[in-house]
């Protein structure tokens, strides 16, 4: 491995040279691959980074081929899509890829989060990586949410109707707000051009950048590790951190198993279950949009179900609509919350555990009843999930403040 | 980690199944995608049975050829009432608005039916026409309250009774579905007819995903050869990994 590393390290000379002189490339290459250092002790947690990151080339490909046969039109776009999937070689592929890809980007985000909130990683000094992180959050909800409404199906449409309504609480400006939303006084063909325009330009645009920008900072400040210790504080004669090593061929070499991994899952979902039992498919959403004809229960897709659950559970429509907001809006300021003086949970109290295991329960149960039906038993429940849900955060300045921790090892703890 | 998240997915779809009986109990349709011979009594069923007022718009006459091992012969003999050549999809023979007007509401294209409904609730919706003097059709329908659809296979099936009990619910008078009483006998006996409808919604099933048994093949090379390649690259990471201490 030392002998790849001294290849790429060392000047090219011909052609490199007269390429590093114009533009920085081995220099690039070196700090943000051969030479940016990352802890040794990565475990599996590590590996949603990079899935993201394959999630989006398969997103940004497959919407490629899809965006040259779909017709964002009122009339047309219903049957284009089954066009695509029915008389475009490969087109049954490429949609599947596309709407799987969507809910798997989903999960290894909210994976990739907890994976942040295991270990500290948007403690100081990392708290613009976090934030900027969950800009992409927003951008990606935003991507789904305006891609959804484009096969034109029954959920597509009502689904939209039932979101973009919520615009309408704000006071005084609502109505007129929900009116530019939707550039018509219900969702129409207008409406879902312009929805195109957001998923195939504005958003990935938006998100490519943000991505880059998160990379950037990432490399910065360094990846933390589960043990939440600074890996810079040490280093050896040569600069380098003592329990750091090269992102490429290491890190590469193991992420290259967890991407594998990651395809076979992928794959089993494309190819034997696309649908996922209407999770990932809604079975309403095999008709066309329906202007006269409500379906009797609207869920929106799985991943917005825990905020569906939170705005449901108060009765009133602009408080639901603020909590909804608050409960997405609060993970921005787990930086401050957060007042412990440990990163990782390894090195927390019971407090902490206790507080996070109630925290994911409680955004599991709450999915589960954004699905179902809202009303007696399952109100209460989502009223009692939610009420927990915010407890996590703002309680968090108390609890992490009390919560007794342990000391933390001053290097990475490792076992070869 | 992943076998954590397997099951919790594992579990949430079971939940959505649960979620999805809604009020009849459905009986199973018990269909075989894979039976050849089915598919081809349930494209007759649907073509001689259904296409007069509903379409297929998605369909066409070539795809079905080919994975029902149907020759273009047999299809323009068959199969093709109203339509020019194989490349045509499906199209009913009532124009939509005359339908609507007739009906109250146009039949509804059939392509993804099996999909947006599932194929039990298609089989229950077929054998569940019973006798009903306040329609104007004569009937209504189990699965399906207040449908307009007339009961067009009452030839093969005859007609039939719903039974239903009577319960006092804190005051309120509330009907349950008991089941069915045969009023008159068709062509067909009940098992019969069971095995027509049983074709016919294996045929709907196979055209709402036309490419369901081809993609289940190709994922299985897929991911065959994904466990090779993953064998190589755990093999790689600890050939790359061995001299980290």
């Amino acid at each position: 491995m030392a002998r790849i590393e001294a290849e790429v390290g060392k000047p090219q000379g011909g052609f490199m040279k007269w390429i590093d002189d114009r533009f920085p490339f081995t220099e690039t290459m070196k700090y943000h691959v051969t030479e940016y250092y990352a802890s040794k002790n990565f475990n599996w947690w590590y590996i949603f980074g990079v899935l993201a990151f394959v999630v989006l080339a398969i997103q940004l490909i497959s919407g490629i081929f899809l965006a040259m046969n779909y017709k964002p039109a009122a009339v047309d776009a219903f049957a284009s899509v089954e066009y695509i999937m029915r008389d475009v070689e490969w087109g049954w592929l490429i949609r599947y890829m596309h709407s799987t890809g969507a809910s798997f980007f989903m999960i290894i985000v909210y994976l990739h989060m907890f994976r942040a909130m295991l270990y500290g990683s948007y403690k100081k000094p990392r708290e613009l990586i976090w934030i900027i992180g969950m800009l992409i959050l927003f951008v990606l909800m935003g991507s789904c949410f305006s891609g959804y409404l484009l096969p034109w199906g029954q959920m597509s449409y009502w689904g939209a109707q039932v979101i973009i309504s919520l615009f309408g609480a704000i006071p005084g400006i609502g109505e007129a707000l929900v009116e530019i939303i939707r550039g018509d006084y219900s969702i129409s063909d207008i409406t879902l051009n312009r929805f195109f325009a957001l998923h195939v330009i504005v958003l990935p645009l938006a998100l490519i950048g943000l991505v880059f920008v998160h990379i950037v900072a990432l490399h910065q400040v360094g990846s933390n590790n589960p043990d939440g210790v600074e890996i810079k504080d040490h280093k050896g004669a040569d600069g380098v951190p003592l329990d750091g090593i090269a992102f490429h061929p290491y890190h590469t070499s193991k992420d290259l198993v967890g991407i594998i991994v990651f395809l076979i899952i992928f794959s089993s979902v494309v190819f034997f279950a696309p649908d996922f039992g209407g999770y990932f498919l809604e079975y309403a959403n095999f008709e066309p949009a329906n202007l006269t004809a409500t379906p009797e229960h609207i869920a929106p897709v799985w991943y917005f179900t825990p905020f569906y659950a939170i705005l449901r559970a108060v009765p009133d429509k602009l408080w639901g609509a603020v909590l909804m907001a608050g409960a997405m809006l609060l993970f921005v300021f787990l930086p401050w919350l957060d007042r412990a003086r440990v990163k990782s949970i390894r090195y927390r109290g019971w407090i902490y555990k206790s507080a996070l295991a109630t925290f994911v329960v409680s955004f599991l149960v709450l999915g589960w009843l954004g699905t179902q039906p809202a009303g007696g038993l399952y109100l209460r429940a989502a009223q009692f999930f939610s009420a927990l849900y915010f407890a996590f955060f703002l309680l968090m300045p108390y609890y992490t403040t009390i919560d007794k921790t342990k000391p933390v090892p001053d290097r990475v703890v490792y076992h070869g | 980690m992943l076998s954590r998240l397997v099951a919790v997915l594992a579990l949430a779809v079971s939940a959505q199944a649960v979620a999805a009986g809604g009020a009849v109990h459905l009986e199973a349709a018990d269909i075989d995608q894979g039976n050849i011979s089915s598919l081809q009594r349930g494209a007759r069923n649907f073509m001689n049975y259904c296409s007069g007022c509903h379409s297929a718009q998605y369909v066409r006459f070539n795809t079905i050829g080919k994975y029902l091992e149907l020759s273009e012969e047999q299809l323009v003999d068959n199969l093709m009432f109203n339509a020019e050549t194989t490349f045509e999809t499906i199209q009913s023979s009532m124009p939509a608005a005359d339908a609507a007007r007739w009906y109250g509401t146009a039949p509804p294209d059939m392509s993804l039916m099996a999909r947006a409904k599932g194929a039990d609730y298609i089989y229950n919706f077929l054998k569940g026409f019973y006798l009903d003097p306040d329609s104007p059709t004569g009937v209504d329908n189990i699965v399906l309250a207040g449908t307009s659809m007339p009961h067009v296979l009452w030839e093969l099936q005859g007609y039939q009774n719903a039974i239903f009990s009577e319960h006092n619910v804190d005051g309120t008078m509330s009907h349950e579905f008991e089941g069915f009483e045969p009023v008159s006998t068709g062509m067909l006996d009940a098992e019969d007819y069971d095995d027509f409808v049983r074709d016919t919604v294996n045929f709907l099933a196979y055209i709402a995903e036309p490419i369901r048994s081809e993609r289940r093949m190709i994922g299985t090379w897929v991911i065959i050869y994904l466990l090779v390649f993953l064998v190589i690259s755990i093999m790689l990471k600890k050939q790359v990994w061995k001299d980290v201490k």
